[in-house]
């Protein structure tokens, strides 16, 4: 809530501007783009994880009709001036160089050697099947572990290791933590790199005018303006030469934040044949092509009191950067230590990260990105520490939450929690799950012979990027202007890319509450930098925080000018002066206190602005404001979730029976859009924990390669969700806004993980990896049965 | 995901699909719902020349009786229709509910029962049920057809007893004798809905409670669909209580030659599926007689 304002919009279920559009098929995307004279572009991929190129002919593919000509990765690498920029650079880190294309050698399955261009898509797929390339296939490195084994021969030579960094620190002093404890829990825990699928697969359309030397790039991206950066340092154009639109774009969960090969390919096949180039990955294509996200070994033993209290940790990670580092990526397995406390007191913690190339697509963000995986240790912790002193893990949680009254709170890794209150949380999801009755029917169940397991956690994590600090030279604003018409209607520009969260209906509430317009005279335009100026985008739901609190900023603006022009309208009227500072703005109309039957609207304003009038002498005409903001922390929301499960003691088939998410946000916009994005994230999390893993071969082939082998949850497999809130405003912004893109998520696969390893725990199980397929929990029945009966019951 | 460039014909008759069959001989393909099909030729998997769409082939999409009693089924009908047939829900529920459980709506909208048999998919559904039903396959050619038992049906991986130049034209499934009940179950693949093990049984109980028939249809398991013979014969003759179930069902594997190993499910996984879900067959089945 904006201070010291009558809030009506913000906080009610305003239905969402875009759906109309998107509903009826009206929805702009990239691929929907046709331009006059467009070609289409297809790219031809190593099917070889790690082969040597010694030759690429072209001349079969050239010479088909229709075909406008064919390059080399080559050819399209000569182009650029530079290699991918990477940003916040790692002490001691080491990196290969990345072109758009594989000249010589190709590192994964997938890497882009030749490309082609067609007055068809199906010619442009045609010449693919006719372009020889010699191939000298190398050994490949799949596994993470083995890739850093000294043994296993090197992908980059030059490199001398497959290293990216090892990198090592501590905070408090964890060994004497590990002398004093009663005793250690220790686990090895997998992550599996997981394939984002937003709902479009990645697309992008380039033109270039050749009279001009511009360009302009559809590209489906969430974040337009690092787009256009990353492309024209690359290509050795100037920024204001490249326009890059990102229209309307179905889903990125961090796998569009990266600017990718077949960005720049497309403007430099543009500019070769002369025409507009139009790229669209099918399904099978993105699977091989675009980012994955996760892919960790976790290496975790914490030392605890008899009393539950964990005292110390001490990590391992191993992370899969695939073939190359690119944007941050490299950055994201260290987010996962710094938030490895958890929402836990603990102080005393030592780590290890370890980041290794192997053969496989580069790995980036994904819903999520490196909280997750410190969730999802911190949170098993808690149980293999509640399962080892035998107590409930709700008590033992308690036992260690960071108290409510020690926020601000600085972690001992680093971070600084903004506000919370655990206790808060969790007491309204076990009253809601009705704990206790869910522990007394699982007694009874369980003497039935029935396989069922209640799953707790309590989950925090880091969102609402920036500040600058953070951003490792992305930039930590977001830029905001608000601009109103001669009809006094409000036009806002945002340099966040919102696709598909629905800021279009949530700023324009903001808006609409702040300046008292109806909410319908609000647009809000994003995603073309030729229109919004400058911007970072949206992702690690920074674009109600950040964006969000950038138009507040530009709103302040616009209604003091407003007011300057109200006064003078103001005095016309009433043919007297006025002083500026009585004049009030409220429910749309400006007035003076002891003149109620006087007032102007917004109309009247926005046309007084630019006709200019009875302007005064020192005011210029034109309302509009631009502000670029940028937080001065990071805002950490949090989450309580309870999950139930029942696994068939026959097929080991998983089904989740209940599902509880209390969640906090702070403020809340728009509960039916802060609703949607815990559906979704419970989805997403949900089908981690039970399904979702890419599956590689030791050639380095994606064996898990389409939707017919690669398990993303179904709506009809998941229960009704059972969501509530509490809300803990942030102090670290106006709005009080905390973000909630991926919080569910973050919370689902520990959640669901602990309940099914509750299910499993009489058997003496302490740990499952995920994903928790029938088949890995028929074997864990299978071994342990005949094996001791014990653990919580 | 683009196929190759093939010429495409939907003519209206069978006669005509078979002038056109023999006209381009090996470099065409029929194409019934197309969902195995074109996702192999969009993979160039599968490269026809030439498609012959059977879609606008009314004669071949129907649900009726035939004169023998039979449920005759179009080839061209597909799980949609099936699912929601009277017919087929009052003289075999368990067919129209397996049709339910196909992949996904898409998929039972375009999906075939002549395509699915035609097609064999080790994973597939319907040839499970065939099995255990006792569907005969009538076909024809542009000299005449014959009628295929489904027992002579499927012969190996995507491999089957129809000859390129023939066409399946219908199904016809026998009328069950009274005490019969029929059950399909499986383990759905999570990604596809595919069976990664799949069991129908259909078992014919006598007055004095005694089976008298029973057939067993295997799917998923191994490279084609199987009758589990060895579990039918336990069943048979017997007084069919928990015991014999689960003895019946343990030798459900019997017949899988060699159990598919994949990303899904290893071929120990599938071997205990196949005797967890024969048992899950069996007594449904067994609930369903009478
Ligand atoms: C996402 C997805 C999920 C699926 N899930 C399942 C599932 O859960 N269970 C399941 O059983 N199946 C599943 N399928 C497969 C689906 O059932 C197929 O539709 C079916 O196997 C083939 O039928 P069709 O009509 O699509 O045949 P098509 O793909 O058109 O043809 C398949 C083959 O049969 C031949 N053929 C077709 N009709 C005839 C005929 N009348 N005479 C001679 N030859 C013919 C064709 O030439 C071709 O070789 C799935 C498919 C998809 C795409």
């Amino acid at each position: 809530m904006i201070a010291g304002q009558v809030s009506k919009l913000i906080g009610s279920r305003v239905k969402r501007k875009e759906d109309p559009r998107l509903i009826t098929g009206e929805g702009k995307y990239t691929d929907d783009v046709i331009l006059p004279g467009m070609a289409y572009m297809a790219v031809l991929r190593s099917p070889y994880a790690h082969a040597r190129i010694n030759g690429i002919d072209t001349a079969q593919a050239a010479a088909l009709p229709d075909v406008l000509g064919v390059m080399t990765g080559a050819e399209v690498n000569e182009r650029c001036s530079e290699p991918f920029p990477l940003f916040a650079i790692l002490e001691g880190m080491q990196y290969p160089e990345r072109w758009p294309m594989a000249a010589t050698k190709a590192n994964y399955v997938g890497e882009p050697v030749a490309a082609v261009v067609a007055s068809s898509r199906a010619a442009a797929r045609d010449a693919l099947d006719l372009i020889e390339v010699d191939y000298e296939p190398l050994p490949v490195v799949v596994d993470m572990e083995t890739a850093a084994d000294p043994d296993t021969p090197v992908i980059f030579e030059e490199m001398g290791s497959n290293l990216c960094y090892e990198a090592s620190d501590q905070a408090g002093d964890p060994d004497r933590a590990f002398a004093e404890a009663d005793g250690v829990v220790e686990a090895r825990m997998e992550q599996p790199r997981l394939i984002p699928n937003p709902m479009e697969p990645r697309a992008t359309v380039a033109d270039y005018e050749r009279s001009s030397g511009n360009a302009t790039l559809w590209v489906t991206t969430q974040n337009p303006h690092i787009e256009r950066m990353v492309v024209a340092q690359m290509l050795g154009m100037p920024e204001n030469k490249l326009r890059v639109v990102a229209i309307d774009v179905g889903g990125g969960f961090g796998c569009k934040i990266n600017t990718y090969s077949e960005s720049l390919i497309a403007i430099i096949l543009a500019q070769e044949f002369g025409r507009p180039v139009k790229w669209a990955e099918d399904r099978t294509e993105h699977f091989v092509s675009t980012s994955h996200g996760r892919g960790q070994a976790q290496y975790v033993q914490a030392a605890y009191k008899k009393d539950g209290t964990l005292l110390g940790m001490k990590l391992k990670i191993y992370a899969d950067l695939g073939a190359y580092a690119q944007v941050i990526s490299h950055v994201i397995p260290t987010l996962t230590p710094s938030l490895a406390p958890g929402v836990y007191a603990c102080r005393d913690i030592g780590w290890t990260t370890v980041g290794v190339f192997t053969n496989k697509i580069p790995y980036d963000a994904y819903r999520g990105a490196g909280r997750p995986e410190a969730a999802y240790i911190i949170e098993r912790v808690m149980d293999l520490i509640a399962d080892a002193t035998g107590k409930d893990p709700v008590a033992v949680r308690r036992k260690n939450f960071i108290p409510k009254d020690a926020f601000p709170y600085e972690t001992p890794t680093g971070m600084i929690y903004d506000s919370a209150d655990y206790d808060a949380a969790l007491d309204k999801a076990l009253a809601i799950a009705d704990y206790d009755k869910l522990r007394a029917d699982q007694k009874a169940q369980r003497k039935d012979g029935r396989i069922v397991g209640v799953g707790v956690t309590v989950t925090t994590e880091v969102c609402g990027f920036g500040p600058a600090a953070a951003m490792g030279g992305l930039g930590g604003f977001e830029s905001a202007t608000v601009r109103v018409d001669p009809m006094g209607k409000v036009t806002v520009l945002t340099g966040a890319s919102p696709h598909g969260q629905g800021e279009e209906t949530s700023f324009a509430q903001i808006v609409a509450d702040d300046l008292g317009v109806p909410f319908d005279d609000v647009e809000v335009i994003h995603g073309d930098t030729s229109i919004v100026a400058r911007g970072v985008g949206t992702f690690g739901s920074r674009t109600l925080v950040v964006g969000g609190t950038a138009i507040v900023k530009a709103n302040e603006q616009i209604k003091e000018k407003a007011k300057l022009i109200a006064t003078a309208l103001l005095e016309n009227k009433i043919e007297d002066t006025l002083d500026p500072q009585l004049v009030t703005l409220e429910d749309g109309l400006f007035s003076v206190q002891d003149m109620p039957d006087q007032y102007v609207t917004w109309a009247e304003v926005g046309a007084e602005a630019y006709d200019g009038q009875l302007l005064p002498e020192d005011l210029d005409p034109g309302l509009e404001a631009v502000s670029f903001w940028e937080p001065p922390g990071l805002t950490f929301p949090f989450s309580a979730h309870i999950a139930t499960v029942e696994i068939d003691p026959d097929t080991g088939e998983v089904s989740l029976t209940r599902y509880v998410s209390v969640d906090d946000c702070g403020t809340v916009i728009n509960p039916t859009l802060v609703e949607g994005q815990i559906h979704g994230g419970l989805a997403q999390g949900i089908g981690q924990a039970l399904l979702e893993q890419a599956v590689w071969d030791d050639e380095g082939q994606l064996v898990s390669g389409s939707l017919m082998d690669y398990a993303m949850p179904f709506a009809q497999e998941f229960p009704m969700f059972e969501l509530d809130r509490t809300v803990t405003p942030s102090p670290v912004n106006p709005l009080g806004a905390k973000g909630i893109g991926e919080m569910a998520t973050i919370s689902a696969t520990p959640t669901v993980a602990n309940a099914v390893v509750d299910a499993l725990s009489p058997l003496g199980v302490t740990h499952v990896d995920i994903p928790m397929t029938a088949e890995r929990i028929w074997r864990v029945l299978q071994t342990h049965r005949r094996g001791r009966r014990g653990g919580r019951s | 995901m683009i196929p190759q460039a093939f010429d495409y014909y939907a003519p209206t008759s069978v006669a005509d699909a078979l002038r056109l069959l023999r006209q381009h001989g090996d470099d065409a393909k029929l194409l019934a719902g197309g969902h195995s099909l074109l996702p192999i030729m969009k993979l160039r998997l599968s490269t026809p020349q030439c498609l012959i769409d059977l879609g606008r082939i009314s004669e071949l999409r129907f649900i009726g009786e035939a004169d023998d009693g039979c449920l005759a089924i179009g080839a061209m009908s597909t799980y949609h229709d099936i699912k929601n047939s009277a017919l087929v829900q009052e003289r075999v529920p368990a067919l129209a509910e397996a049709a339910g459980e196909v992949g996904d709506v898409q998929v039972q909208n375009k999906g075939t029962i002549g395509g699915s048999l035609a097609h064999a998919d080790p994973a597939g559904d319907f040839p499970a049920l065939a099995l255990a039903l006792n569907f005969e396959l009538v076909t024809a050619t542009a000299r005449s057809g014959r009628t295929i038992a489904i027992d002579r049906f499927f012969r190996d991986l995507l491999t089957t007893a129809l000859r390129p130049n023939e066409i399946l034209t219908e199904v016809h499934i026998p009328a069950l004798p009274a005490g019969t009940g029929v059950a399909y179950q499986k383990l759905p693949n999570k990604a596809s809905h595919y069976a990664v093990v799949g069991v129908a049984a259909a078992i014919t109980v006598g007055d004095d409670g005694v089976c008298t028939d029973a057939r067993v249809g295997v799917t998923g398991a191994g490279a084609t669909a199987v009758r589990a013979r060895n579990t039918e014969r336990i069943l048979k003759g017997k007084h069919i209580d928990a015991a014999v179930i689960r003895r019946a069902a343990k030798r459900a594997g019997a017949n899988v030659e060699d159990f598919n190993d994949d990303l899904h499910a290893s071929a120990e996984y599938r071997e205990h599926l196949t005797t967890v879900f024969a048992a899950r067959a069996i007594e449904d089945a067994l609930s369903r007689a009478g």
